[in-house]
């Protein structure tokens, strides 16, 4: 994601002058194409999170198209008030990408580990909450937030996920969700970097004689409630997958949906994290497995579930 | 000295000030609001910026070229309003708003609600980088308008504002100003007996930029000081605005009691007279 993501911020920057990578000191080497191209509009920031966001916002506020980048906590919730004052308040379009989201950076520690993001950033007013699938899906959100005039948030994972895309996205569009496969029994709503999980989890359940839909929800907000309104009415189980708090998340943003939109649901099902910090050490594989994460133990639990 | 400099009017400056004093004393009284204390002693910075530096058209107020003022220290939204509202972006009349139901003029300066409000300010150490991000914004676009920053003392706290002061210093932004309204309090203490700023001018100076103490006061010599950006030094300007909190009101000068005490209608007569009001 990490790479596709220099790549389009390369390109886009050739097509739009007012776009400035603001970066937190990370990212060696990954913007060198971005800096040759443009080097007045490439800043290293240092690590100076809070100025970072609070420059995002004087530049957009000056007619500028920021983006700010840095590893998931580093990016949010160390500058969570200039997120919320700076840019949300005055409305205006400061980017927000994050590397590393929930547990790609599973071996560095919980210092790391980016699990509540969603659940900030989403309490915002005016803030667009994006979590991509996959590369292509980056590539898209970037491209559509650069085409509006709000702030944004987008949480990648890391560097060499799973393509679950097979090309460029042409119609993507923020907050309409993309159907992967179609099924008949169930309907797995995944959000970010836990995609290709979810893929696994379809086909070990079609593998047990149970059909599963997979939609990619990459957004959160604003949610897809025609999509929503849809999985609840035609599927015996709706279940939310994320790698992120089980509160204040993505399936939280469903619950919310479901109590207010007066739904009675069949069967629903939230994958997330559980609210402890994980300590142990190990990367991403084994801190999924460990928190019941990897697509056959979704699949196990949806079976279970259904029985 | 660079091409746009002007000698300033000092006694029409002196006589703006007294004016504007005596508009954010009635305002805190009718409000019974808050930060009268900090917002009397930037007025003379407010003055000499509006009055005579910034390159700014009320008429057209999101003007591209335009320079930039940024309250940072928000909580003195009054003198800003006063200044805002006698300087043409609204009409006076809506001063009597002030922190009323249903208005546009909060204890806070609001975001995009008020002309003339480059930034919503109110969380302290928010403006300067906001600033920052104009200042820079301003070099891309190949603009030559200015910044300026006013902040105060107890901001100076918030690691926020280091960030920013290495930043600016770093990208050799000499089209930025930062004016520290230095009255020696915070809300509940003494400035330097809550975190130490002291050598605040040689803090800054330390940071990279170009710094000076002056009499925050002296609305001429702030006059001077803030149009000589650029100053060829390649570096940012901070001034060091020495400055006494209730300024301009015998009772209420070096009191910070008026931190949070509005006045009653008998001190507002007082004052008005102190300030040759009445």
């Amino acid at each position: 994601m990490r790479n596709a993501f220099a790549d389009e911020l390369t390109s886009l920057g050739n097509d739009d002058p007012r776009l400035v990578m603001l970066s937190g000191d990370i990212g060696n080497k990954l913007f060198d194409k971005f800096r040759a191209a443009h080097p007045e509009r490439f800043i290293n920031c240092g690590v100076a999170e809070q100025n970072m966001t609070g420059v995002a916002a004087g530049l957009a506020m000056s007619g500028m198209r920021p983006v700010t980048y840095t590893i998931t906590p580093f990016c949010t919730t160390r500058c969570l008030e200039q997120i919320r004052t700076d840019a949300a308040y005055h409305d205006v379009p400061v980017t927000i990408v994050s590397v590393g989201a929930g547990l790609a950076y599973a071996g560095l520690g919980p210092t790391h580990h980016a699990c509540e993001d969603i659940a900030f950033l989403r309490a915002i007013p005016n803030m667009i909450v994006i979590a991509p699938g996959d590369a292509w899906e980056v590539r898209a959100a970037l491209r559509a937030v650069m085409q509006q005039n709000k702030p944004a948030y987008i949480r990648m994972g890391k560097k060499g996920e799973p393509l679950v895309h097979k090309g460029r996205l042409e119609n993507f569009k923020i907050g309409e969700s993309i159907t992967i496969e179609q099924g008949s029994d169930v309907c797995l709503l995944s959000t970010g970097n836990m995609l290709p999980e979810v893929v696994e989890a379809a086909h070990a359940l079609k593998a047990k004689g149970v059909s599963a839909e997979v939609v990619s929800f990459h957004t959160v907000k604003p949610l897809d409630e025609k999509r929503l309104q849809d999985a609840f009415s035609r599927y015996k189980l709706v279940a939310t997958i994320e790698e992120h708090s089980l509160i204040g998340g993505f399936g939280s943003a469903v619950a919310e949906w479901i109590v207010d939109a007066g739904i009675a649901p069949k069967k629903f099902l939230r994958f997330g994290t559980p609210d402890a910090f994980f300590k142990k050490s190990g990367e991403q594989e084994f801190a999924r497995e460990q928190l019941e994460l990897t697509g056959h133990q979704i699949a196990d639990r949806i079976l279970h579930k259904l029985a | 000295m660079n091409a746009a400099y002007r000698e300033p009017d000092v006694a029409a400056l002196k006589a703006r000030a007294a004016q504007l004093r005596g508009t954010v004393v009635t305002m805190c009284h009718d409000s019974s609001s808050a930060h009268l204390g900090s917002s009397l002693s930037c007025l003379d910075v407010l003055t000499a910026a509006y009055w005579h530096v910034l390159n700014i058209d009320p008429a057209n107020p999101t003007d591209p070229d335009r320079d930039r003022f940024i309250l940072s220290k928000g909580h003195a939204a009054m003198a800003l309003y006063a200044t805002l509202a006698n300087r043409g972006y609204f009409p006076v009349e809506e001063l009597k708003t002030y922190n009323q139901d249903n208005g546009r003029l909060a204890e806070h300066p609001p975001a995009n609600l008020l002309p003339g409000v480059e930034a919503a300010t109110g969380s302290l150490g928010h403006g300067l980088p906001i600033g920052i991000g104009m200042a820079v914004a301003g070099r891309i676009q190949k603009r030559n308008y200015k910044v300026y920053a006013l902040l105060s003392d107890g901001e100076n706290n918030e690691g926020s504002v280091w960030e920013g002061a290495m930043f600016a210093s770093a990208q050799k932004l000499e089209n930025l100003c930062v004016i520290v309204d230095y009255n020696k309090w915070q809300a509940t203490a003494r400035s330097n007996e809550t975190l130490m700023l002291a050598p605040l001018a040689e803090k800054w100076r330390a940071f990279g930029w170009d710094a000076h103490e002056i009499d925050g006061h002296d609305v001429g010599e702030l006059a001077r000081r803030m149009q000589t950006l650029p100053n060829g030094s390649g570096k940012p300007v901070a001034l060091i605005a020495h400055t006494v909190k209730g300024k301009g009101v015998s009772f209420m000068e070096d009191d910070n009691n008026w931190h949070y005490r509005a006045p009653t209608a008998e001190e507002v007569v007082k004052a008005h007279k102190e300030l040759g009001l009445l």
